[in-house]
């Protein structure tokens, strides 16, 4: 079933503050066994010019994903979520994600297209600080399969 | 942000080294709990089948994860990649055996930009398929 176009451009409230642990990150980066002390070292992340530690780049999507989850599962959109894949993924980063960073996500439905019978949905996720200064943009793009005819 | 590579120093087509990420169940079930994705096709096989996969695969963005150290282990700062992104093409299949699968990286760069950037074109195998499409990044040299 087609999605409804009119959710296009929707802007979902901001999530509330995610703060960023040095242990959670210290965590995440050994679970993708990435050893870099700038994760986990706060003067060998300082000499390279960073407030605190920062973060992997991709550790900032677990934040991202759950913010998008509340979107796709929006049951005024109708996306079956449980047919839902992962299917493009891109972040634009005006700076690292570091410790002591409290980050909300405001989500925007970017486009819904139907390709091939896949409902195809794009959601921005812009994360900024308590600041309220920007930090990094994640763009997901999940496709939900088509149903197999019954 | 302080890249140890300098942007004079690379040319397009400059090869950054390359890199092999092993994975095993033992792998997934780690980055389950540290990402919070705990979707079940990434550590429970029956469920993996019943949904059609040839098994448990790993999640894309442990993959897209492990893709980018190719970078930042190159530029030497994480903080100096400015945009990343990827396309999932085919999974990886995780093998319950002691072996796992194996994610191999490569990366060139393809385009020098303005203000010190370039971006770096990334190449990620498995089982010799190509695991991730349209994979690139943009890192800021020094």
């Amino acid at each position: 079933m087609a999605l409804d176009q009119s959710f296009v451009g929707r802007t979902y409230p901001p999530t509330p503050a995610y703060e960023v642990g040095r242990e959670k990150i210290r965590e995440f980066a050994e679970a993708v066994g990435d050893t870099h002390p700038a994760y986990v070292d706060v003067d060998a992340a300082r000499a390279l010019g960073h407030a605190d530690v920062i973060a992997p780049p991709t550790f900032v999507f677990s934040i991202t994903y759950r913010a998008a989850g509340e979107v796709v599962q929006d049951p005024q959109l109708g996306l079956d979520y449980s047919r839902v894949v992962h299917g493009d993924q891109k972040f634009s980063y005006v700076r690292p994600v570091r410790a002591g960073d409290r980050l909300t996500v405001t989500s925007t439905i970017e486009s819904i297209k139907s390709l091939a019978g896949n409902d195809v949905i794009d959601i921005r996720g812009d994360v900024h600080d308590e600041a309220g200064e920007l930090v990094v943009t994640a763009l997901t793009k999940l496709v939900a399969r088509a149903a197999e005819e019954a | 942000m302080t890249a140890k590579v300098s942007y004079g120093s690379v040319e397009v087509g400059t090869e950054l080294p390359a890199q092999s990420f092993p994975v095993t169940r033992a792998t997934l079930v780690q980055y389950a709990g540290a990402s919070g994705d705990f979707n079940p096709i990434h550590w429970n096989e029956k469920f993996a089948r019943e949904v059609g996969l040839p098994d448990v695969i790993a999640h894309g963005m442990f993959t897209m994860a492990e893709a980018i150290r190719v970078v930042t282990d190159w530029a030497g700062d994480p903080g100096a990649v400015v945009d990343y992104g990827v396309r999932f093409t085919k999974p990886v299949v995780v093998p319950n055996d002691d072996k796992g699968a194996l994610i191999e990286v490569s990366g060139k760069v393809a385009a020098k930009l303005d203000d010190h950037l370039v971006r770096v074109d990334l190449v990620a195998m498995c089982d010799g398929k190509k695991v991730l499409g349209m994979s690139r990044a943009v890192v800021r040299l020094a």
